[in-house]
């Protein structure tokens, strides 16, 4: 790929991504973040600090290697048996496209549902996706999901929206 | 319907032996239901910090047991608690779970209004009342009040009955803790911030109390979580800076004599805390400028004393664990035998870098929240132990490590950090507070 990605090509990797979360290829998909990469769900409405306002989830590679790692561990007891995932996406629009830097914003509501055993839930979201090109490939800078419900009473959520 | 325990002081009792308890303390819905009308109507219920609530009007609205109450600022200043129903109907007074009501609370159904102290203020058409005996009502009272509120240094609790010791004589020497949590501020003041996680706990409520003082758990439960971080932390390339993560995760998997030697101390009325000597939360990093803001506000003495305190769990019965080094308070509420929703709080320390809240806000979000792997961890265990109490193989629950005939004598002490005394300790509570009445 040369260094700018065209739109279509934007939008095959978050679908891409979420496939990879869909079939559990989870250190696959970490692989997707750039070095400096962040995952970040907002525990308030239009929260805008992850430091000093918590978060659900604002996690660079290393703790989203250990969620990785873990999910396949053989004492992860909370994974007998194990929970699936489903991403059902609206195609995502370009919010912004700078050529020069590279970056690349994208918003993309979604539905998404875990299961583990007899129980399913389905969580809505928007994710937005600040996007960067490292040696030649799409890497994500920041993956913001922000839930429809981010400050309600959840049980736990496992995978990855 | 007639059940097995209401009104039988005896059955009650008989729940609570020496060294087990009867699963029907953590499945029985009736025995739920008598928690909720004894247990935490005769002790003290934290209910909110007052920093929720800086301005007159301002109002936090939240349960103690499963009873709806609003935590107010009253025009003198004071915090006030109210039962959350309009005397009229019984319409809930506040939709919002916090907001500022200004002078008076308004209902939204027929506009009675009420002064903050719940007293009533104004009835619109008031002629139909007057010579039909209103005055003489229950409704003419206005919003029932919390009938005993303590404010101690901004923590707020209330107790719902007449009936149960007062305030300093239940928490007694247990306020230690509260109070380092609070002399951790330069300026001896906290305030809530971060905002809060909120997980719902397929499981009884009592579970999640006794686990905070269970040190047997943290290197088996949490192997696949603090276990894994430090294996992917090998893998760091040599000479990168350990993060704060890790410094968080890796204390969990410590050995059986680091919990060990750190002790317990059992306080009366059930309450207790690990970490005597040491904890999980000794060996963070050092936060530059905040020992220097100490020194000047207490003196190198003083503020070494309040820092050197390591303190992992405090428990404050029946419902709350405190972590005085980090400024988190957890608090374990009530929804049905097999129902709980745990909040987890974090404070700031008011004078203090704003990297100790960082941390604070870190630790809660990797241990607490509903995307927590340690929190999964921990529910994973506690639903399982909801589903395996059903079975009727063995009728009782275990908790006798490190038990001596003596202990329930001996009032104040420290032991073993692994004992379950603290366990035993609350469940004596539990029977003390369940009966007191009856």
């Amino acid at each position: 790929m040369t260094t700018r990605p065209s739109d279509q090509q934007l939008i095959d990797f978050i679908l891409g991504e979420a496939r990879l979360l869909d079939q559990q290829r989870f250190a696959e998909w970490v692989d997707l973040f750039a070095e400096d990469g962040r995952y970040w769900m907002p525990l308030e409405w239009s929260q805008t600090d992850p430091r000093l306002t918590s978060s659900l989830m604002y996690e660079d590679k290393f703790l989203l290697t250990i969620r990785a790692q873990r999910l396949k561990g053989n004492r992860t007891y909370s994974q007998k048996p194990r929970s699936r995932c489903h991403h059902l996406l609206q195609v995502p629009q370009i919010d912004e496209r700078n050529d020069e830097e590279p970056l690349y914003v994208t918003w993309t509501p979604m539905h998404y549902v875990e299961t583990r055993a007899d129980q399913q839930t389905l969580f809505a979201a928007w994710a937005t996706h600040r996007l960067t090109v490292v040696d030649g490939a799409i890497k994500i800078r920041l993956k913001r999901v922000d839930l429809v419900n981010c400050d309600a009473a959840f049980g736990s959520i496992q995978l990855f929206l | 319907m007639i059940g097995k325990y209401r009104r039988n002081r005896q059955a009650i009792s008989a729940l609570v032996r020496d060294t087990e308890v009867h699963r029907d303390l953590y499945v029985d819905q009736e025995l739920f239901e008598l928690e909720m009308e004894q247990l935490f109507a005769n002790t003290w219920i934290y209910v909110g910090h007052e920093s929720q609530v800086p301005n007159v009007g301002d109002y936090y609205s939240t349960t103690i047991g499963t009873q709806p109450v609003i935590m107010v600022r009253h025009t003198d200043g004071d915090v006030k608690l109210l039962y959350n129903r309009c005397p009229h109907k019984g319409t809930r007074i506040t939709g919002e779970t916090c907001g500022n009501t200004g002078r008076f609370f308004r209902c939204p159904y027929h506009a009675w209004s009420f002064r903050t102290d719940g007293s009533l203020a104004a009835v619109p058409l008031k002629t139909g009342y007057e010579s039909s005996g209103f005055g003489e009502s229950h409704a003419a009272r206005g919003m029932t009040p919390v009938r005993h509120v303590h404010n101690y240094r901004g923590f707020v609790f209330g107790k719902l009955s007449d009936i149960g010791p007062g305030f300093e004589a239940f928490f007694g020497e247990a306020l230690s803790s509260l109070d380092n949590m609070i002399d951790r501020s330069p300026a001896g003041k906290l305030e809530v911030a971060g905002g809060v996680f909120r997980y719902m706990h397929d499981c009884n409520w009592k579970m999640l109390v006794e686990n905070q003082t269970d040190t047997c758990h943290p290197m088996v439960a949490h192997e696949s979580s603090a276990g894994t971080a430090i294996e992917v932390w090998k893998s760091a390339p040599p000479g990168t800076q350990k993060p704060m993560a890790v410094e968080i995760y890796a204390p969990f998997m410590s050995s059986y004599e680091f919990f060990q030697s750190m002790g317990i101390r059992v306080w009366d009325n059930g309450h207790g805390h690990t970490g005597v000597s040491h904890s999980i939360h000794s060996d963070y990093s050092a936060v530059p400028g905040y020992f220097e803001q100490m020194k000047a506000a207490y003196g190198e003495t003083r503020a070494k004393a309040i820092m050197d305190e390591s303190r992992h769990n405090t428990v404050y019965f029946p419902n709350v664990m405190l972590k005085g080094p980090i400024q988190l308070l957890r608090l374990f509420k009530p929804i049905a035998a097999n129902r709980t929703l745990v909040e987890s709080w974090t404070f700031r320390l008011v004078g203090a870098p704003d990297m100790l809240l960082e941390r604070t806000i870190m630790y809660n979000r990797l241990i607490n929240a509903p995307t927590s792997v340690v929190g999964h961890d921990d529910l994973e265990i506690y639903e399982r132990a909801q589903r395996g109490l059903c079975s009727n193989g063995n009728e009782w629950v275990n908790m006798q490590r490190l038990y001596a005939p003596d202990e329930a004598e001996q009032g104040n002490a420290v032991t073993d950090g692994t004992s379950e005394w603290q366990m035993r300790n609350q469940f004596r509570a539990w029977t003390k507070f369940m009966t007191m009445s009856l």
